[in-house]
């Protein structure tokens, strides 16, 4: 008798090659702390240097007191960036997203349609006009301009709208209407507290994006003291002599925040990825 | 009584002028029809407009002004030239070799990541897709590439890829390839430095890709594989003959995801470079791509209204490859069936 694959108990062939997969997934992470834990010899040994050693402190002091790189304030600006566009991103998306979910307005159906066609406009293609845009406004060299464009996405709107669809039912809403509920206290009481495995699973995949972003904060940071830790990630390899247990320690902590989040929240980082793909 | 009134009926803001005129209490009553009225109508606008106005001006503005950018003179640092260059920019981008090379660069990267990130992620997808202990505990390790930034993760594989004590010459080495007295220079050639930066980008997306397949697997109706299994179909044939042909939207998608992210590769071959700042992709450019070089044009040359011409180019490029790659996709996955 056949069985389909999802009933099929995985057999030793399987749990070897996952755990290949995982181990090849996982090394260059590991090896990013190796490094960044031992001296400068551990990089010109052959066979490779596998065990971390003891210099992690000495690595990290030198990254956070180098003159010309200010590792420890582009952390804080990566935390505020990314803090700023998630909570922006989880509240205007969820608002626009439970519009077109829930109400009735003219032209809702043609505007959902921009919505989605716009998930395919790779922003970065306009990314020398944005630099001029920014200049204008004046805000080149500040966290505004990387903020800005961030604030609010299509995916977060087409994915908040496809959950509120599903999960919360016309007759709630209309019996709040009945009660004379305003649509902000129908948002507020009813829409919130049903969506919130959806604003965790978007604040998640917004965060980890929005930290990881590196092409735009190259330009439109760079030349200021004070870029985001992914551009000062990169300034400690600019040099002509470049220190690599210094680098990746940085690389290093640059990294944590976003495997702590991982950790914690990667059963729903998966199903957000999972859904968002069924639905797409 | 009070929530009665309150309650707006259907009809209520015909009589609501009437009414308006006589009493304070039927005054608050009208005031409150028109917020009512404001409410229904106005309000889901409002709150649909933070996303139209914020891709308007930095989204969809920037990419159509780009178009108006690259027909004119922009240069940072010679603001006297000519304000229109008209189609001069388009015509020295014809005989750029830069350009070309770039362009060349980025398709070889481009289709060394494609082709091995999706065919492997349809292989770790239907791994994962068996009934597995701790399976969370799976699909949560593969993700750990999608979440380690790019930045990060290039700086390791730069050094995976040096010459001298490299790993990857090392793990080489083991297999006897490559040997000790004459090791790899990654960075030396162009199909070196492809292998090597599309090592990068199919460790990064392989597990997230991975995922995509597995949701795609897991809507996929059981009766089908019993079918096939009565008709002999192993796990090999049935992932090829069945499990592809069904999940062939998602392909699609992933296909057209790849494109845009492939054509656009910027940070790998950045900091690929042991000189990143300077944006040359290697010594000859040996591994240049278009995103690279429009970084390099519009910010180290400053030269943003020839840069401006390439990104319109790319975006032209991207939407014939995107459209091609759907019909291609379709019609091989379709045509199984």
């Amino acid at each position: 008798m056949g069985r389909a694959p999802q009933d099929t108990p995985a057999g030793l062939w399987t749990y070897l090659l996952l755990s290949v997969t995982f181990l090849l997934a996982a090394f260059p992470l590991y090896w990013m702390f190796v490094i960044a834990t031992s001296d400068d010899q551990a990089l010109a040994k052959l066979p490779p240097a596998v065990i971390p050693g003891n210099q992690f402190m000495v690595n990290i002091n030198e990254v956070f007191s180098l003159q010309d790189v200010y590792f420890a304030a582009s952390l804080v600006n990566s935390v505020i960036v990314s803090t700023v566009v998630t909570a922006s991103v989880l509240f205007f998306c969820s608002l626009a997203g439970f519009a077109f979910a829930k109400l009735r307005f003219k032209g809702s159906r043609a505007l959902m349609l921009v919505v989605v066609l716009t998930l395919t406009v790779p922003n970065q293609l306009g990314i020398v006009a944005l630099y001029i845009v920014m200049s204008k406004l004046g805000w080149n060299g500040t966290l505004l301009a990387v903020i800005a464009p961030g604030l609010v996405t299509a995916f977060g709107v087409f994915y908040m709208r496809q959950f509120i669809v599903n999960t919360v039912p016309d007759e709630l809403v209309e019996s709040a209407r009945m009660d004379g509920a305003s649509t902000m206290r129908v948002y507020a009481n009813i829409v919130l507290p049903a969506i919130r495995p959806a604003m965790a699973v978007l604040g998640l995949l917004t965060f980890v994006a929005t930290w990881n972003d590196f092409q735009w904060p190259l330009i439109t940071l760079s030349g200021t003291d004070f870029p985001t830790s992914m551009v000062a990630v990169s300034d400690l390899a600019s040099g002509n002599y470049v220190i690599y247990r210094r680098v990746l320690a940085g690389a290093f902590v640059a990294t944590v925040p976003l495997l702590v989040m991982l950790f914690i929240g990667g059963r729903q980082i998966v199903r957000g990825i999972m859904e968002g793909a069924v639905k797409s | 009584m009070s929530t009665t009134r309150a309650a707006p009926a259907p009809s209520s803001h015909r009589a609501a002028p009437e009414r308006g005129r006589s009493g304070g209490d039927d005054r608050r009553l009208t005031w409150r029809n028109r917020l009512y009225r404001f409410d229904m109508r106005y309000m889901p606008y409002l709150m649909i407009a933070p996303f139209f106005l914020i891709f308007l001006a930095f989204g969809l503005f920037p990419l159509l002004f780009n178009g108006v950018v690259s027909l004119r003179n922009y240069r940072l640092d010679d603001p006297t030239l000519p304000y229109w260059a008209g189609v001069e920019n388009f015509s020295k981008l014809l005989g750029d070799e830069d350009f070309w090379n770039a362009l060349y660069n980025t398709f070889g990267i481009f289709l060394l990541s494609t082709v091995p990130q999706l065919l492997l992620a349809l292989v770790v997808a239907s791994l994962l897709n068996r009934k597995l202990r701790a399976q969370t505990w799976w699909r949560v390790g593969i993700l750990l590439p999608y979440v380690t930034p790019i930045v990060a993760s290039t700086m390791v594989f730069s050094v995976f890829f040096s010459r001298d004590f490299g790993m990857a010459n090392w793990v080489l080495g083991l297999f006897g390839l490559g040997g000790g007295d004459t090791p790899i220079d990654w960075r030396a050639d162009k199909p070196h430095a492809w292998i090597a930066i599309a090592t990068m980008v199919n460790w990064k997306w392989i597990g997230y890709n991975a995922l995509l397949y597995l949701a795609a697997m897991q809507s996929i109706s059981k009766d089908v594989y019993e079918a096939a299994a009565i008709d002999g179909a192993g796990p090999w044939k049935q992932l090829w003959r069945i499990t592809v042909p069904l999940i062939q939207p998602i392909i699609v998608f992933t296909v057209v995801l790849s494109t845009i992210g492939g054509l656009q590769l910027f940070t790998e071959p950045m900091l690929f470079d042991l000189n990143s700042q300077a944006a040359t992709g290697g010594p000859n450019g040996e591994w240049q791509t278009i995103g690279q070089l429009i970084y390099k044009v519009g910010w180290k040359d400053l030269n943003l209204g020839y840069a401006a011409a390439m990104s319109w180019a790319l975006f032209v490029i991207t939407l014939i490859i995107a459209g091609l790659n759907t019909l291609l996709t379709n019609r091989l996955a379709g045509g199984r069936k």
